[in-house]
């Protein structure tokens, strides 16, 4: 694939109620149409390793819009110092994280170089929420990277806030992508196989992929859970994903 | 996966941050995915000042196995500590 010009910045939107957040938006320098991706980041953070994705999906063609969805914890600081703040408040509240998405959406819409086609993708935390976004909000694309208690409450010793939300799949209008590493106790095989054929039972269409020699945070190039092969081949299923259907 | 357990704990204290020394009146302890340190969770502490402002924060990120000998050690010195000074 040719390489082409990219840009990236910050920028700022209305999120959830009105409240004006940030984002990371990436998109190429050439004028165009084209396809547009909300990149929903981890638990720890609106960090450099999240903005280089949003930054790869420009590269490839893409406008990409990363919301900071840590933002109202601690509007001027770090980013990991954020993150903090918001596991320490108990996470980002399901509701705020739809419309901080809606927002992220609305705000690429606007942009000229937009196709009216749009994707989100989302890692760990953010695979979850990435399917509570495609349940709530039309997109034409959706790809839950290795995202936990979408089908299973969390066990009765997590404090997690969080619930299963399987039960909004019935509202799902985008094609699913799911990415998941064998060895992944969140979600395990057996929770992705039972995402697989609620989907299938409702006639949603989706494809999973379960790597090899992988675990939870697979494409983390900056963690010891990186796994070179399923990242790359991970990287391969997203492009050809999202080439089809943005 | 993100555990989110989280615990507070008020204190009376100070700690030094990027900005120089802090009084710190709330401690948050996790155990969750680390930032920095090379493992998938670590047993993660904060010093805070419990206004919100997230920028004062003195982090800590440490192996399971590391922060239990951390908690032994520090309740050892405690208890070495006469009660006189306590």
């Amino acid at each position: 694939m040719k390489d082409i010009d990219i840009k990236g910045g910050t920028v700022n939107f209305s999120g959830a109620n009105g409240d004006q957040i940030e984002g990371y938006l990436a998109i190429p320098v050439a004028e165009g149409s084209r396809g547009n991706v909300v990149v929903i980041h981890h638990m720890p953070g609106y960090d450099r390793a999240t903005k280089e994705i949003a930054l790869r999906f420009a590269s490839m063609g893409y406008n990409a819009l990363c919301p900071n969805l840590h933002y109202r914890e601690a509007p001027s600081a770090d980013s990991d110092d954020a993150a903090a703040a918001s596991r320490a408040n108990g996470g980002v509240p399901d509701e705020r994280l739809i419309g901080d998405v809606q927002g992220a959406k609305d705000y690429l819409a606007e942009l000229p170089s937009s196709n009216g086609k749009f994707g989100v993708i989302g890692y760990c935390s953010g695979g979850r929420q990435t399917f509570l976004a495609a349940c709530n909000i039309e997109f034409d694309a959706a790809v839950d990277c290795y995202g936990a208690f979408i089908v299973n409450n969390p066990a009765p010793e997590f404090p997690v806030r969080m619930n299963a939300i399987a039960d909004q799949a019935p509202n799902l209008t985008a094609k699913l992508l799911g990415l998941f590493g064998v060895e992944d106790q969140n979600p395990s095989p057996e929770e992705v196989g039972r995402l697989d054929e609620i989907l299938t039972e409702l006639g949603k269409v989706h494809e999973f992929h379960t790597m090899e020699n992988a675990g939870h945070g697979f494409f983390a190039t900056d963690r010891p859970s990186y796994r070179v092969e399923a990242a790359n081949r991970g990287w391969e299923l997203i492009r050809d994903f999202f080439a089809e259907n943005l | 996966m993100c555990t989110y357990i989280v615990e507070k704990v008020e204190i009376k204290g100070s700690a030094k941050g990027r900005n120089g020394w802090f009084s710190s009146d709330e401690v948050v302890v996790s155990f969750d995915h680390p930032v920095h340190a090379m493992d998938d969770h670590t047993l993660n502490i904060d010093f805070l000042k419990s206004d919100g402002s997230a920028t004062d924060r003195v982090a800590l990120e440490i192996r399971p196995a590391d922060a239990l000998k951390f908690a032994k050690t520090i309740l050892a010195v405690l208890e070495e500590a006469p009660d006189s000074l306590k």
